[in-house]
C-alpha cells in the first residue's frame, strides 16, 4: 500500500493538516501537498480509468507529464475537468472525482472493452464505422459522442476571475530548475530585463530532489540564496506557478500563472495569462522520464523510477511498501538508494544493460539490494494494483526466470528533453545517439525578426544530463542571449558541482526484446488512449510510414498529455518495425500550449459585457424604456421593434408599419453611415467608388449610388449628398460604415495616392431622425424654424438651418415610400431632438418604430437591402439596377469585371418579386425548384427567396427573390422548398408591391 | 505573432494591432484589359515560399497602408516602407541582397 511516511517531506509542512474529499470519500493531506501526493498518502493509487478500455489508471508520475490522473475538480461554477492531480496543489475543502467511469471507480461496466480489445485495433473507429453509410448519423455518431471525452464539460458559467498581464522584457527564461536559475542570474548581470518563470510553486527542479551539490553547498541552500538574489533585483520578474506555455513568432511568449489554484475564492484572479514579448527567450525546461515498454506496464503501481523518489523525498509520501526498480540507465538507482534510505523494501532493481550500471549501482549494491543485469520485466502481475513481477532475460522472448511479489514498480527508460519551446516555432531536432534523446539543433534554430535564433535552450533540455555541464552551459547561454539583446559583456563564474560519470544508457524500446504478440499487445504506449505497442506494429504493416499519419490513426500522443511519456516510445516502436533510422522517421510537431491551460485564462477579461463593447446611439436608454426588442446590427444595438404591453413583437410591427403608412412614425437612423469625402479630387474619387457618376451631383441635391468591389459584387448603398464644391457626403449601410471607410482608404492611400482627397468617419458625430409618414411635413413645421414645403425641399434634395431650435441638416429621401425627412443633428443633442419630436408628433398619431417596420415598408416598395438580396454575389444588373450604372463613366470599381461573359450577360438569377397564391409568407431563403436532379441526386434549383413578410398593408405574405431570367418570366408561376410540408406555389410579379407610381413620396 | 514597424507611425506594431492585405505591388487593369491580364490582377498571386513584399494597415492604429518585405519561412523582417510606391526602396533591395544573394526584383518568386 502506499502511504504517508514518518520522515522525509522537504516541501510538506505536517504542522498544517488539510481535509478533502474524493469521490466523496474524507481524506487527511498536509499543506504542501500535490493533489497525487495526497491520494497517495490515503492509499489512492486507482485515480481513473483509461479512455478506450476503460483499464484501470493510477498516478505513473509527478509533474505535467502526467497522463493518468485526471481529476474533475470544484462543483457548479467553479468545476474543472481534467484537472492533473500532480500538478494541482490540495488545499482544504478540495473536492476532487476521478472520470470516465460507470457505476464507479472500483466497478466500471466500460471496462468490457478491455475484453474486446482484440477486436478494437489501431484504426478501429475507420475500420468499423464506415458500413453501412447511413449507420453513421444514427447510430455511431450518437454513440461515439456520448462516450467520448473524459471529463464532463462544465454546465454552469465559470465564476472565477482570469486576467490578462502584457509584459515585455530582453530575456525570457523558462524554467526554475538550476540551469534556469543560472541562464537568468548570467543575463540579469548584463543589465537587461529578464524573466524568470517556473511551472511548479517550488525552485530547483530535480537538483534538490537528487541533492547536488553546487560549490559544496547543497542545491537546496544554492537555489535559495540564487533566488533571493534574483528577486532582489530591479531588472529581474520572477515568477513561479507560472508556464512558459508557448513560443510564438518574433519573440512573443505566453505565460500561464495559476494565480489562486490552491487558494480557491480569495478574491484574486484564478489564472492570469503573461503576453510576453522579449528579444531571446532561454528554455530551460529540463527533461522527461521515459517509461519501459513491457506487458503490464498500465496497472495501477507501475510509475516513472524518478517520480516515485518525488513523493519520498518532496513529499514524504511512499507509493508503496516493496518496489521492484527497473532500467536501462544509472539514474533509476537514485531512486532505489533513497527508498532504501527511508526504510523501504526494495527487493530488486532489474537493469536491462547486460553490464549494468556504474557507481550508482556499486553504492546500491553496497546498501544490500539485489541488482539483476542484461534482466527485463516479463509480465506485471495484478489488476487494480501491482502485486508483483516475473522477470526474463532482456535478450529473450519472455521466458519468465523468477516472480517477484511487490507493490510498485520504478521505471525508467532514459530521459526525453523537453524540447516544445524550442519547436514551437521551427526549431529542428537531431538524434543523440549516444544519450538516446532528440536534442536542439544548433545549426536549425526558431529565427526572429532579425534572422536571428529567438530561442535557446540550456542544461538537462539541451542534453546535459550532469548539472555541472548544465550550469556550465545555462551560464555562457544566458550571458550571450543578453548580449545579443543588447546588454553589456558581463561573465559568472563558473560553477563545480560533484558530478560523476555514469555509465551510458542502453535504449530498450520493447522489453524483452523479442517480445511474442501477447507481451506487445499488453504493452502500453500511450496511457491515456490505450495505444500498445501493438497497435503502432499495426499500422505500420498497413502501411503507415509517416509518424503523422500514424499518430492520427492509432491516436498515440493524442491524449491530453500530448504524448509527453508515448511519442519517443512510440516512435522508436515505428522505426524499428519500418526498418528506420529514428531520426529519419522524425517526430510529430509540438504546438503550445506545453499542456492543456485553461480557455477562461485565454478569454482572459474578455467575457461577458466585456467580450465585445456594444454601440449605441444617444437615444438608446429612451427605446429601452419605451419598450424596444432589440437586434445586434453591426456592432450597435437597434431596435426591432417597440412592444406595448400586452402585445407581441409581430404584432408591434405590424402596428408600427401601418401607423407610419397613415400618419407618422420615428426611426433612428443614427446607426447609417456618415463618410465625409472632401478636396479638389473627391469627385473623381467618387466616381471610382460608386458605378454612379457622382462628381456631377448638384450641391443641395442627393443621389442614390451603389457600391461595387473590384470583383464587381454589390458591395454597399446609400444616399449621397453633394454639400459644396469639393464636398460629399456618403451614406451607408448600418453594418458597412467601418468596412466603407477602410474601403475607400484603401483604394485612396495604394492606388489613388496623389489624388488630394480626405476622407472622415462622421458616423458617430450626428444622430439622424428619419421623419416618415403622411404627417410628417407638419410635425416639422410645428417645430418649425425651417422650410420643409415641397418647393423649398423637393424630394432628393437637402438643406441645413434649424428645427425647433436645433442645428440641423435635413435630407428629403425616403426608404418607405412615404412622404419622408431624415434629420441630422449633432449626437449630443439627438436624444433632446427626439424627445422634442414624440412630444410634437402626439397630435398627428406619431409612433417609433424599429428596423423590422422599415425592412417591411422597404420591402413593400420593392428596394434592396444589402445583405439580405446581395451575398457577394449578386451584381447590380441582377437586380434590375442598371439604371444605377453609369455608361458615360470611362472606369469604376467593378466595371471591368462586369464585362466579364458570365456577368454581362441576362442568363442569370435575377430579382423578381413573388406572391405565394394563398397569401402566406414564403420561408426565408427557400428556394425555387426546377425540374431534374443535379451530381448529388438533390433537386435542381432555379431561384431563391431573398426577402419575404408579411406586409400588414396589402394583408398577405410578399417577397423578393432572385429566379433563373425572372423579369421575363412575370405572370409565371413556380414552387418553392417549404421545409417540412409540401412546395408552396407562388407567382413572379412586380417587385414593388405598394404604389409603383411613387405618389406617396412625392407630396 | 508578427511585429512590423509601421513607417507612418514609426512604431512598432503587433500582428493583432494590424490587419493583412495580401501581395503588395500589384498592377491594376481596368477596362480594356484582356481577360487574362485582369484574371491575373484580381486573383494571381505568387504565394512564395521566402521572401514576400506584402501590403498591412495599421488598422488599430493610424490607418494607413504600408508594405512589408519579409521572408514568409524565417518571418525574418527586411523592412518596412510607405504604400504609396510602386517598388521597394533602395536600402531595402541592398538589404535583401545583401541576406538573400542572388535575388533580384520582380523575379523574386
Amino acid at each position: 500500500m502506499s502511504t504517508r511516511l514518518a520522515n522525509q517531506g522537504r516541501l510538506i509542512d505536517r504542522s498544517k493538516a488539510i481535509k478533502f474529499l474524493f469521490n466523496g470519500k474524507k481524506m487527511a493531506g498536509f499543506e504542501g501537498d500535490s493533489l497525487a501526493a495526497s491520494l497517495l498518502a490515503n492509499d489512492q493509487m486507482l485515480v481513473g480509468r483509461s479512455f478506450k478500455y476503460h483499464r484501470p489508471r493510477g498516478i505513473v508520475a509527478s509533474g505535467a507529464e502526467e497522463p493518468n490522473a485526471l481529476i474533475n475538480l470544484g462543483d457548479g461554477g467553479y468545476f474543472e475537468p481534467n484537472a492533473r492531480a500532480t500538478t494541482t496543489e490540495t488545499f482544504d475543502g478540495l473536492v476532487a472525482a476521478s472520470q470516465n467511469h460507470f457505476p464507479s471507480l472500483e466497478f466500471d461496466v466500460g471496462a468490457i472493452n478491455s475484453k474486446l480489445a482484440r477486436f478494437l485495433p489501431a484504426g478501429f473507429y475507420y475500420k468499423m464505422f464506415i458500413h453501412p453509410r447511413s449507420f453513421w448519423k444514427h447510430v455511431y455518431e450518437p454513440f461515439i459522442r456520448k462516450s467520448a471525452g473524459l471529463g464532463r464539460a462544465p454546465k454552469d458559467r465559470d465564476l472565477d476571475k482570469y486576467e490578462h498581464y502584457y509584459h515585455h522584457c530582453e530575456v525570457l527564461v523558462v524554467g526554475g530548475g538550476i540551469a534556469g536559475i543560472q541562464a537568468a542570474k548570467s543575463a540579469a548581470a548584463s543589465g537587461v530585463r529578464v524573466m524568470l518563470v517556473e511551472q511548479t510553486a517550488h525552485w530547483g527542479g530535480r537538483a534538490v530532489v537528487d541533492g547536488v551539490t553546487i560549490d559544496n553547498t547543497p542545491a537546496e541552500e544554492w537555489v535559495k540564496t540564487a533566488v533571493a538574489q534574483l528577486l532582489k533585483m530591479n531588472n529581474v520578474v520572477i515568477r513561479n506557478r507560472t508556464q512558459g506555455s508557448g513560443v510564438y513568432d518574433h519573440g512573443y511568449a505566453l505565460g500561464y500563472e495559476r494565480v489562486a489554484d490552491h487558494t480557491p475564492r480569495d478574491g484574486r484572479p484564478r489564472h492570469r495569462l503573461w503576453r510576453i514579448r522579449c528579444k531571446k527567450i532561454i528554455a530551460a525546461t529540463g527533461a522527461i522520464e521515459r517509461p519501459l515498454s513491457f506487458a503490464g506496464n498500465d496497472i495501477p503501481g507501475v510509475m516513472l523510477a524518478a517520480a516515485v523518489r518525488d513523493y519520498v523525498v518532496n513529499y514524504g509520501v511512499s507509493p508503496g511498501d516493496r518496489t521492484v526498480v527497473v532500467t536501462n540507465n544509472d539514474d533509476a538507482y537514485r531512486t532505489a538508494i533513497v527508498l532504501k534510505d527511508a526504510g523501504l523494501d526494495i527487493p530488486l532493481i532489474i537493469d536491462a544493460r547486460p553490464k549494468g550500471g556504474g557507481i550508482l549501482m556499486d553504492r546500491a549494491i553496497a546498501a544490500g539490494i539485489r541488482v539483476e543485469t542484461g534482466r527485463g520485466i516479463a509480465k506485471v502481475k495484478g489488476g487494480k494494483r501491482v502485486t508483483g513481477v516475473s522477470i526474463c532475460s532482456q535478450a529473450g522472448e519472455g521466458a519468465e526466470l523468477e516472480e517477484i511479489s511487490c507493490d510498485v514498480v520504478a521505471m525508467s527508460g532514459g530521459w526525453s528533453p523537453v524540447v516544445h519551446l524550442w519547436s514551437h516555432c521551427g526549431g529542428k531536432l537531431l538524434w543523440d545517439e549516444d544519450q538516446a534523446m532528440f536534442c536542439p539543433d544548433p545549426d536549425h534554430p526558431p529565427l526572429g525578426i532579425d534572422g536571428e535564433s529567438v530561442v535557446r535552450v540550456v542544461g538537462v533540455a539541451n542534453g546535459h544530463l550532469g548539472s555541472a555541464a548544465g550550469l556550465l552551459d545555462a551560464n555562457e547561454q544566458g550571458s550571450v542571449a543578453a548580449v545579443m539583446a543588447g546588454g553589456k559583456v558581463k561573465k559568472l563564474k563558473v560553477l563545480d558541482c560533484d558530478d560523476f560519470v555514469e555509465n551510458a544508457i542502453l535504449p530498450v524500446w520493447l522489453m524483452p526484446q523479442g517480445a511474442n504478440y501477447g507481451l506487445r499487445s499488453k504493452s502500453w504506449l500511450d496511457f491515456q488512449n490505450d495505444v500498445k505497442v501493438s497497435d503502432v506494429q499495426l499500422a505500420a504493416q498497413e502501411g503507415f510510414e509517416s509518424v503523422e499519419h500514424v499518430k492520427r490513426y492509432t491516436t498515440l500522443g493524442m491524449a491530453t498529455d500530448q504524448g509527453k511519456l508515448s511519442n519517443i516510445n512510440g516512435l522508436a516502436i515505428l522505426s524499428d518495425s519500418l526498418n528506420m533510422n529514428i531520426p529519419d522517421v522524425g517526430t510529430t510537431t509540438f504546438r503550445p500550449p506545453y499542456t492543456p491551460i485553461s480557455m477562461a485564462s485565454l478569454a482572459g477579461e474578455a467575457r461577458a459585457d466585456l467580450f465585445q463593447p456594444i454601440r449605441k446611439t444617444p437615444m438608446h436608454d429612451w427605446h429601452d424604456s419605451n419598450g424596444a426588442d432589440w437586434e445586434p446590427v453591426g456592432g450597435w444595438r437597434r431596435v426591432y421593434a417597440y412592444v406595448d404591453p400586452g402585445e407581441t413583437t409581430k404584432q408591434a410591427v405590424n402596428r408600427e408599419v401601418l401607423n407610419t403608412r397613415k400618419n407618422l412614425g420615428f426611426l433612428d437612423a443614427s446607426t447609417l453611415g456618415k463618410i465625409i469625402v472632401k478636396g479638389p479630387d473627391a469627385g473623381k474619387f467618387l466616381d471610382m467608388m460608386y458605378t454612379n457618376m457622382m462628381s456631377n451631383l448638384k450641391v443641395g441635391r442627393c443621389r442614390y449610388g451603389l457600391m461595387c468591389s473590384e470583383n464587381g459584387f454589390l458591395s454597399d448603398d446609400g444616399v449621397v449628398a453633394r454639400v459644396d464644391d469639393v464636398t460629399w457626403l456618403c451614406h451607408t449601410t448600418s453594418g458597412g460604415a467601418d468596412r466603407i471607410h477602410a474601403h475607400m482608404e484603401e483604394w485612396l492611400q495604394t492606388e489613388w495616392w496623389n489624388w488630394q482627397v480626405w476622407i472622415v468617419n462622421l458616423t458617430e458625430q450626428l444622430v439622424q431622425i428619419a421623419v416618415v409618414g403622411p404627417h410628417s411635413r407638419k410635425v416639422l413645421e410645428k417645430l418649425g424654424g425651417m422650410d420643409v414645403s415641397p418647393d423649398e425641399l423637393p424630394f432628393m434634395t437637402w438643406t441645413d438651418g434649424n428645427i425647433g431650435g436645433i442645428p440641423c441638416r435635413a435630407y428629403r429621401i425616403s426608404f418607405s415610400g412615404e412622404l419622408s425627412y431624415e434629420i441630422a443633428v449633432p449626437a449630443n443633442q439627438g436624444l433632446e431632438f427626439w424627445e422634442m419630436l414624440i412630444e410634437a408628433g402626439t397630435e398627428f398619431g406619431a409612433m417609433p418604430y424599429g428596423t423590422e417596420c422599415l425592412h417591411v415598408m422597404r420591402a413593400e416598395k420593392g428596394f434592396i437591402m444589402i445583405g439580405d438580396e446581395t451575398d457577394g454575389t449578386v451584381i447590380p444588373q441582377d437586380l434590375g439596377l442598371n439604371w444605377a450604372i453609369s455608361k458615360k463613366k470611362d472606369d469604376f470599381l467593378g466595371k471591368r469585371a462586369q464585362q466579364r461573359s458570365f456577368m454581362d450577360n441576362a442568363d442569370r438569377w435575377q430579382l423578381v418579386g413573388l406572391e405565394t397564391l394563398d397569401g402566406s409568407v414564403l420561408e426565408d431563403g427557400a428556394y425555387a425548384i426546377s425540374s431534374g436532379k443535379n451530381a448529388n441526386g438533390q433537386k435542381n434549383t432555379q431561384g431563391r427567396v431573398t426577402s419575404t413578410y408579411y406586409s400588414p398593408t396589402l394583408k398577405k405574405g410578399i417577397a423578393m427573390g432572385l429566379v433563373h431570367n425572372g423579369p421575363s418570366r412575370m405572370g409565371e408561376v413556380i414552387s418553392f422548398t417549404n421545409i417540412g410540408t409540401s412546395p408552396v406555389q407562388a407567382k413572379i410579379v412586380s417587385q414593388i408591391f405598394f404604389d409603383p407610381e411613387g405618389k406617396k413620396q412625392n407630396v | 505573432m508578427l511585429i512590423l514597424n509601421c513607417p507612418y507611425c514609426g512604431m512598432n506594431k503587433d500582428e493583432t494591432e494590424l490587419s493583412a492585405g495580401g501581395e503588395a505591388h500589384i498592377k491594376r487593369f481596368g477596362p480594356g484589359s484582356s481577360d487574362l491580364d485582369f484574371e491575373e490582377y484580381l486573383f494571381g498571386r505568387t504565394n512564395p515560399k521566402g521572401l514576400h513584399f506584402e501590403r498591412w494597415r495599421c488598422s488599430s492604429g493610424c490607418g494607413k497602408w504600408f508594405h512589408a518585405a519579409r521572408c514568409t519561412v524565417t518571418l525574418e523582417v527586411f523592412g518596412t516602407y510607405e504604400a504609396q510606391t510602386l517598388e521597394p526602396p533602395q536600402s531595402i533591395k541592398d538589404l535583401i541582397t545583401a541576406k538573400r544573394p542572388g535575388w533580384s526584383w520582380r523575379e523574386f518568386s
